[in-house]
């Protein structure tokens, strides 16, 4: 039985289960992913990070939770009152329901029940979950607005802009996807990754993602919405107490279901790693879900190495590398694919297909070296433009050279 | 301890100074834009880290010595027999540019002695939440009565706790002190005192030679 079907017989108890456990699974991890980058992030910095509260601090994101929720809740007096309610609800359910389409494992027995776990298996379940996403951006601006002050409007354009600028990437991003597994629904896309994951086929489809994946969560360094340095606190500079939570709360669900996502869609889901034997039978039902929070947990490492590493980019340039670099590409490798799916489904001889891979890998050297060529004639001219001389005597600029011989 | 305080051992020098102190121009060279592969060694960087020793001390379980010459908390000194050494002079409640010291001199009488010569300190108080202990009062004093400790953790939780009496700065007893008030270390002055030349109590200054 395929999971469609598995979860239509499913009884109306067991899914009010199913949704418990995500949500469950969904706070535990949010819970478990602020004391992880930050003991992470502390490390990358030599220090030790949180760990007064529990063993190895364990429980410092409860405490900090605790706290945020026995603070005073303040509503600016210019603020829309409801709308600034309203905000920090719509950003943190979106991030939980884009879990609801996600398989974590595979044939399972629940409660004597066989099923998947996985809350629904809509036939266009990615495009839901791009679609929750989106909605979710509605919090972030909503709240910039409502909160009847500068920097957070500030901070909810500059979102808007940018998870707007980044979901068409990202989306672009997964047209391959469709493309090669035929299918939009999440279970049909990891059913198709049973040989060959989505990163080593479309890899540069996976590099896309993965990047836009970024940008769509407000995250270093494309966390300009809330450039602390700029925008104190971007969006929710107004907010406090359990909204701000709340807001805290999504941003990390958030994380954990993009990082979700690109598991399903790219590293073949709650498959085991290929090569190592693992099939149903043997280490299957239940223990899949391993399978599927390592690769997660993989990759909320790597947002955590970005925060680590990167320095926040400038405005411009972040929509310059969005709509310059990321959209083009993507339109050129979906193009890429789809000619190349369309040769093989026609049944041309490898030999047409591997010229035409070749063509293409040689027009974008050629494009870019002529690119590289323009580029450094443009800086030529730059530096060749001399200012006049003056008709009066000026002193020479010392060199640094000059200056240290003084000395 | 290590000899320098403001280096911790083991560190390294980042090739910062040998670079200021070099004097090389700036060439093109160092002005180029580092490549796409060079700006991807910062991940490697932030990565090695995550197994460096880590720096952080668990202050309150461990405590690093400070430097020896850390200025801390304020103390007043007496001499080898107990007597005090603060003379009442207020010169270093003039010293202070932050005016937390107040001081009340008193004459010394035979009956009651708290230090060497014509007057003590009746009344001596710091406040801690004005102090920037910058030392000048120990500058100031002319008999070393007031020093420093190395002592830090001052915080409290009130104002009033946080002005020092005379009780909570004077140093302690140690062997061979008798607290004042008591009288001066037979046929010795207080020039005498000052010189040094008492290094203990006599008999007879005990309280109870005096059949108090």
């Amino acid at each position: 039985m395929n999971p469609v079907d598995l979860l239509g017989n499913d009884p109306g108890w067991l899914i009010a289960a199913k949704g418990g456990l995500v949500f469950a699974v969904c706070v535990l991890l949010t819970l478990m992913a602020v004391w992880g980058e930050r003991r992470i992030v502390g490390r990358m910095q030599q220090r030790l990070g949180p760990n007064r509260v529990g063993p190895f601090g364990l429980v410092q994101a409860l405490a900090d939770g605790v706290k945020l929720a026995l603070k005073e809740d303040l509503i600016p007096k210019a603020a829309d009152r409801v709308v600034f309610v309203i905000a920090p609800v719509i950003s943190a359910a979106t991030c939980f329901m884009s879990f609801a389409v996600i398989p974590l494992t595979g044939k399972v027995t629940m409660f004597g029940h066989e099923t998947v776990m996985q809350l629904t298996d809509l036939p266009v379940g990615v495009l839901y979950i791009l679609a929750v996403a989106s909605v979710g951006v509605y919090g972030i601006v909503l709240a910039g607005w409502s909160s009847g002050s500068t920097y957070p409007l500030l901070g909810g354009l500059r979102s808007s802009a940018q998870v707007i600028s980044y979901e068409v990437a990202m989306g672009l991003s997964l047209v391959a996807v469709f493309i090669y597994s035929g299918s939009m629904s999440t279970s049909k896309i990891v059913a198709a990754q049973d040989h060959w994951w989505f990163a080593v086929t479309l890899f540069p489809s996976f590099v896309i993602y993965a990047i836009s994946m970024v940008g769509e969560t407000n995250r270093a360094p494309f966390d300009l919405a809330e450039a602390e340095g700029e925008l104190v606190g971007g969006f929710h500079t107004e907010y406090s107490s359990l909204k701000f939570a709340l807001f805290f709360l999504a941003e990390y669900v958030n994380i954990v279901a993009v990082s979700a996502l690109a598991t399903t869609l790219f590293l073949g889901g709650y498959h085991a790693f290929p090569g190592l034997g693992f099939t149903e039978s043997w280490l299957g039902g239940w223990f899949t879900v391993v399978w599927f929070f390592i690769k997660v947990i993989g990759f909320f490492f790597i947002f955590v190495w970005l925060r680590g590493t990167l320095p926040r980019l400038r405005y411009d340039q972040f929509m310059q590398f969005g709509w310059k670099i990321l959209i083009p590409a993507s339109l050129l490798w979906i193009m890429v694919v789809s000619t190349l799916r369309v040769m093989s489904q026609r049944g041309e001889p490898p030999a047409v297909i591997a010229a035409f891979t070749f063509g293409v890998v040689l027009i974008i050297l050629f494009a870019s070296s002529a690119l590289d060529n323009a580029k450094k004639k443009r800086l030529a001219e730059f530096e060749e433009v001399d200012a006049p001389k003056p008709s009066f005597p000026v002193p020479s600029i010392p060199s640094t050279h000059e200056l240290s011989q003084g000395n | 301890m290590s000899d320098n305080f403001l280096e911790p051992a083991g560190r390294k020098d980042l090739g910062l100074t040998a670079a200021a102190n070099s004097n090389k121009p700036l060439t093109a060279e160092d002005k180029k834009e580092s490549s796409f592969i060079k700006q991807l060694l910062g991940f490697w960087i932030t990565f090695i880290t995550q197994f460096k020793k880590v720096t952080t001390v668990q202050y309150p379980e461990v405590k690093e010595p400070t430097a020896e010459r850390f200025h801390g908390r304020h103390q007043l000194n007496r001499y080898d027999d107990g007597l005090e050494k603060c003379i009442g002079c207020e010169l270093c409640a003039w010293a202070c540019p932050a005016d937390a010291i107040m001081v009340e001199g008193a004459a010394n009488t035979d009956e009651e002695r708290f230090s060497p010569g014509e007057r003590y300190g009746k009344v001596y108080q710091i406040n801690y939440l004005r102090c920037v202990f910058c030392g000048l009062c120990i500058e100031a004093c002319p008999t070393r009565a007031l020093t420093m400790t190395n002592e830090y953790e001052l915080a409290d939780s009130s104002r009033e706790k946080l002005i020092f009496e005379k009780d909570d700065l004077l140093g302690p007893l140690r062997q061979g002190m008798i607290p004042a008030p008591h009288p001066m270390y037979p046929e010795k002055d207080h020039i005498a005192y000052y010189r040094g030349e008492v290094t203990g109590s006599h008999p007879s200054q005990a309280p109870s030679g005096e059949g108090k």
